[in-house]
């Protein structure tokens, strides 16, 4: 159990939220512009979702 | 409804917490394993009671159940060579798989001469153990020259049909009879489908018209569209047989995710067209120097892109089986009421959530496959200067 090892996953951990969580509320706000968009809307953030989850587990296996 | 909501939902409470009973399933003075724990090897767990024995007796129940927890987890998430469900008092409750080898001819005997990682199997002359999952090849004895904790004796090629690709073999099948019927019965019913294929027609429609047709385009979407729908209820119905308590992890391994991303990678390749080339190596419309220095990350990012799609697939699903196990495993360890119970009730909770990530991990498999199909047919644009 390194040190360096567990700051890094943790890093990783704050990037991947932060992004996400970004993503989520900005997604909050243009449905809450255009709620007749939300399918599109949730889609594409479905996808920017799972691609930004992507590279945290890449880089959560790498360390 | 017949029956009215309120003597279901009390019934289902009642259910719910009466389960942290499990909590008083290994008693403190024995450390026999309890039936539903499936224990791989047990002669793992003796040597480690036997260093531990000038630790108080607390201590060392906690590293045996703690050992005990990490071997259920490995057996779940690992393939293997035979079908074990359970151990209940000694006896193995499961039933053993055809093993293949190649090594200078083809070896095929049952996994049931290995006896669970016990005995040595001979066959046509070759002694081969069991150790860890992995067929090494021995003498008669079952020695096995040891370095760094692994064997260095040779290893067959290992063909042998294990837990993983049964489980294959089983969702291919489920697969063929559900769509074969479900398009058997347009024919029957007159353009109307029926039976239990009616679930998946519009999960079909839907693939079709919010996955394929914008990602890909009205011209060469058909091309694509069995791969696309055959990857989605593949990767979905692999992943909720991994949630099922049978013990069998498919896409949670990566040489499976590997197959299809390849398989993804190997579609875009060969059916790209000159404009997908064009844009790798020589981007249109970016100014010289530009070209020449997107060209190798352009390069590299035509191997990333399937990469990612196999980390990421295998990621979400190993990691949910393991926290979710862990978590499981929390229960034995707390042994009282309040942690028990907590315990279970956020694997419960996790446990929904990986339903939706199997079915969310199929959608984002499938869709990324699409794009990629897409960005590799796309016709070429006239850049419109205004």
């Amino acid at each position: 159990m390194e040190i360096p090892k567990i700051i890094g996953a943790g890093l990783v951990v704050i990037g991947a939220g932060i992004g996400i969580g970004r993503i989520g509320s900005s997604a909050m706000d243009a449905i809450a512009r255009q709620p007749e968009a939300t399918g599109k809307i949730q889609t594409a953030m479905l996808i920017a979702a799972a691609l930004i989850e992507g590279i945290g587990f890449a880089a959560l296996f790498a360390v | 409804m017949v029956i009215s909501n309120k003597p279901l939902q009390f019934i289902t409470a009642i259910l719910i917490a009466c389960l942290p009973i499990f909590g008083f399933s290994n008693t403190p003075t024995e450390g026999k394993p309890v039936p539903t724990e499936t224990t791989a090897v047990a002669q793992e767990t003796t040597p480690v009671v036997e260093e531990e024995t000038s630790d108080s007796s607390d201590s060392e129940q906690a590293k045996q159940i703690k050992k005990q927890i990490k071997e259920v987890i490995d057996h779940h998430v690992l393939d293997g060579h035979d079908f074990s469900l359970f151990e209940y008092e000694g006896q193995h409750i499961g039933f053993s798989l055809p093993i293949i080898l190649w090594d200078n001819g083809v070896h095929i005997f049952s996994s049931s001469k290995f006896h669970h990682g016990e005995a040595v199997a001979e066959s046509n002359g070759n002694y081969y153990k069991l150790h860890h999952e992995k067929i090494y090849k021995t003498d008669a004895a079952g020695t096995l020259t040891e370095e760094h904790g692994h064997p260095t004796n040779a290893k067959p090629i290992d063909l042998s049909i294990t837990k993983g690709v049964l489980t294959i073999m089983v969702v291919a099948l489920l697969m063929f009879l559900l769509f074969t019927s479900l398009a058997k019965s347009y024919t029957k019913n007159g353009g109307i489908s029926a039976g239990a294929g009616r679930f998946f027609e519009p999960i079909v429609l839907y693939i079709r018209d919010e996955i394929a047709i914008p990602n890909i385009g009205e011209k060469h979407y058909k091309k694509y569209m069995s791969y696309l729908l055959t990857i989605f209820f593949f990767v979905w119905f692999l992943n909720i047989f991994g949630l099922t308590p049978l013990g069998i992890n498919v896409t949670g391994n990566i040489s499976i995710t590997f197959g299809l991303a390849i398989i993804t990678f190997i579609i875009t390749t060969l059916t790209a067209n000159k404009n997908y080339w064009g844009h790798i190596f020589w981007m249109p419309g970016v100014p010289t120097p530009m070209k020449i220095v997107l060209a190798p990350i352009e390069l590299l990012g035509v191997f990333i892109k399937p990469f990612a799609l196999m980390i990421r697939l295998y990621a979400n699903i190993f990691a949910g089986h393991k926290v979710l196990m862990s978590l499981i495993g929390l229960i034995f360890i707390f042994q009282s009421w309040l942690g028990s119970s907590l315990s279970f009730m956020l694997s419960f909770a996790i446990s929904i959530i990986e339903i939706l990530v199997a079915l969310l991990q199929a959608y984002i498999f499938t869709m990324l496959s699409a794009l990629y199909f897409g960005s590799a047919v796309e016709e070429h644009h006239h850049e419109e200067a205004h």
